[in-house]
């Protein structure tokens, strides 16, 4: 376990660093001047030259590169060019709305997909199985963009229960996290149901049932317990998507998350916080796999004992 | 039966992107007379908030859509297929790059880079079509990879070597067919994937720039009058949403149809 936890720590930190260069350079490889965002491209050239110097972009690109990731290490990630505050304080003040969001996405995911899931495979075939397949398709195929302004025009505009956007208590929260979940909800009670129909094919689950246990032991205590591993690994991957969505809800419903700032950023020309933004919500999908590799090599000895994933 | 439904459709979304130029357009007309005006009368399905009609700019962003889905998926499962089973049959060093590389992309929830890279190079369809290939060559990498792998120590292969075939001969006439199947439910699964990409880059005012249609732009435009013209979101999503189901059907059929064992949930 303990060469296992060793080896992916270390392929974690590699993936970070990579990552955080990659942002880099793609920032300083396209084109845009940070200098001409920020004084506007009447200034004179003087001027140009002086904020180039004071911000350290006349040096070699390797040099400062250099210099970012030995921020990024002391977390430092420079300041906004448009807010004149650190970027990690605008991070620290926009987190907290992200993570909420996500967190009751995919609470609301998990409680619609599993029930529905291991219903579709218990009773295979039937209406029951058609009809959480049926919401399953539904819910990959809508767009979260879309799926956002319906419900508002249903639940807010209709029928008044929640507000259109913006982030003003809890009520606030329901439809930016049904809308964020939905596409979660469905591809994981697909997940759950193949993997449970698969377990259920096993010959140990014949034994249990021959053994005269109940129905419902033999698919909570037998059959659940390894259906869970297969939905464990992708669920990680999914959490990232999860955090990829965000991006795009946030901005639906004005939610000033991480993912709203990211937009903004973007459409200011704010570097800095776009590379912020970026390296944040990677470190928080890396962090995610790096839990659930682990998750899953603790629940699964053949993980630990055996060989890596490749 | 669904199937058929959504292969109608589909060859519908395919015609309709063909013969637009040819078509009496005019999704840029602005008319003072018809803003917001509804559904039904002159206009089939409305006029926009400056009176351009929303079906014609639905046709175009169509248009739009299937394109950059075309050349998107094209581009990326042609470069993803090469690397992945090259390195795959080479292995050695060419594989454990590849694997880096892979690893350090997959690492990154793909559609935040397409939104980042989209952002910093500036709005329009190459920029577009460029960010979103660059995150989705990584998926189709893996999957030939993962069954090259599986599939290079088979004894026809084995046999071709012995025959002296060269590498490019081996991966093209005697890997490629036997790992084509699920390579063609990926890239099926994938067209959803970036008409949902492209739409939402749009979205977000990344993507497709005014006063060209995309279906993603205008359900942006159209959520400011939520409440007085619902149409102008209404129709694009409905459209957006149509296709996406019916190519999700075409893959699961698919899928069922090649017995291809797939994990979903990789697009970007």
């Amino acid at each position: 376990m303990q060469a296992y936890l060793v080896s992916r720590l270390i392929t974690a930190v590699w993936v970070v660093a990579g990552l955080t260069s990659l942002v880099f350079f793609l920032i300083h490889w396209v084109p845009g001047d940070p200098v001409e965002v920020m004084l506007g491209e009447s200034t004179a050239a003087a001027d140009r030259t002086a904020l180039r110097h004071a911000l350290g972009l006349d040096q070699p690109l390797l040099q400062q590169w250099g210099a970012f990731l030995s921020g990024v290490v002391q977390l430092d990630l420079g300041s906004s060019l448009y807010e004149r505050q650190p970027v990690l304080e605008l991070l620290r003040e926009r987190y907290p709305a992200t993570l909420e969001l996500a967190a009751l996405a995919f609470l609301i995911a998990l409680v619609i997909a599993v029930p529905m899931g291991v219903l579709a495979a218990a009773r295979r075939g039937t209406v029951w199985d058609a009809g959480a397949m049926g919401f399953s398709l539904l819910g990959v195929s809508i767009p979260n963009f879309w799926l956002g302004p319906l419900l508002v025009m249903l639940f807010s505009v209709t029928l008044g229960w929640f507000p259109v956007s913006g982030r003003s208590g809890p009520d606030s929260l329901v439809l930016p996290a049904v809308t964020l979940g939905t596409a979660l909800a469905a591809i994981l009670s697909r997940m759950v149901r193949s993997s449970l129909l698969e377990v259920l094919g096993e010959d140990y689950i014949r034994t249990a049932r021959a053994k005269g246990l109940s129905p419902f032991r033999v698919l909570v205590r037998h059959a659940l317990r390894n259906a869970w591993l297969p939905v464990l690994t992708v669920l990680g991957m999914q959490l990232g998507a999860l955090l990829g969505g965000a991006v795009v809800t946030e901005t639906v419903f004005n939610w000033p998350g991480i993912g709203s700032l990211l937009v903004e950023s973007i459409q200011r020309r704010d570097y800095p916080v776009v590379q912020g933004c970026v390296l944040t919500i990677s470190l928080c999908y890396v962090l995610i796999n790096l839990v659930t590799d682990l998750l899953y090599a603790w629940v699964d000895p053949r993980v630990r004992l055996g060989q890596g994933r490749y | 039966m669904r199937l058929g439904w959504a292969g109608l459709l589909l060859v519908l979304w395919t015609l309709v992107a063909v013969a637009v130029p040819w078509l009496p357009l005019e999704p840029d007309q602005i008319a003072l007379e018809t803003i917001l005006a509804p559904p039904g009368g002159a206009q089939w399905l409305g006029a926009d908030d400056v009176g351009r009609p929303v079906l014609d700019r639905l046709l175009v962003g169509a248009r739009t859509s299937f394109w950059v889905a075309c050349w998107v998926v094209g581009l990326s499962l042609t470069v993803g297929t090469l690397a992945g089973s090259l390195a795959g049959y080479l292995g050695g060093a060419w594989d454990r790059g590849l694997v880096l590389v892979m690893d350090i992309f997959m690492a990154f929830p793909g559609i935040l880079l397409a939104i980042a890279l989209a952002g910093l190079l500036g709005p329009g369809i190459g920029n577009l079509v460029f960010a979103l290939t660059l995150v989705g060559w990584v998926g189709y990498a893996r999957l030939a990879r993962a069954q090259v792998l599986s599939v290079k120590g088979r004894e026809h292969v084995l046999a071709a070597r012995a025959l002296g075939a060269r590498t490019p001969r081996i991966v093209a006439r005697h890997l490629l067919p036997l790992i084509s199947a699920p390579l063609l439910v990926e890239a099926t699964f994938g067209v959803a994937a970036v008409v949902v990409a492209e739409s939402g880059l749009s979205f977000l005012g990344l993507g497709v720039q005014p006063p060209d249609a995309s279906w993603g732009s205008m359900i942006r435009d159209g959520v400011r009058y939520l409440l007085v013209a619902p149409h102008l979101v209404l129709a694009p999503g409905a459209a957006l949403f149509l296709v996406v189901l019916s190519v999700n059907l075409l893959g699961d059929g698919l899928r069922d149809r090649l017995d291809v064992r797939t994990r979903r949930g990789m697009a970007p």
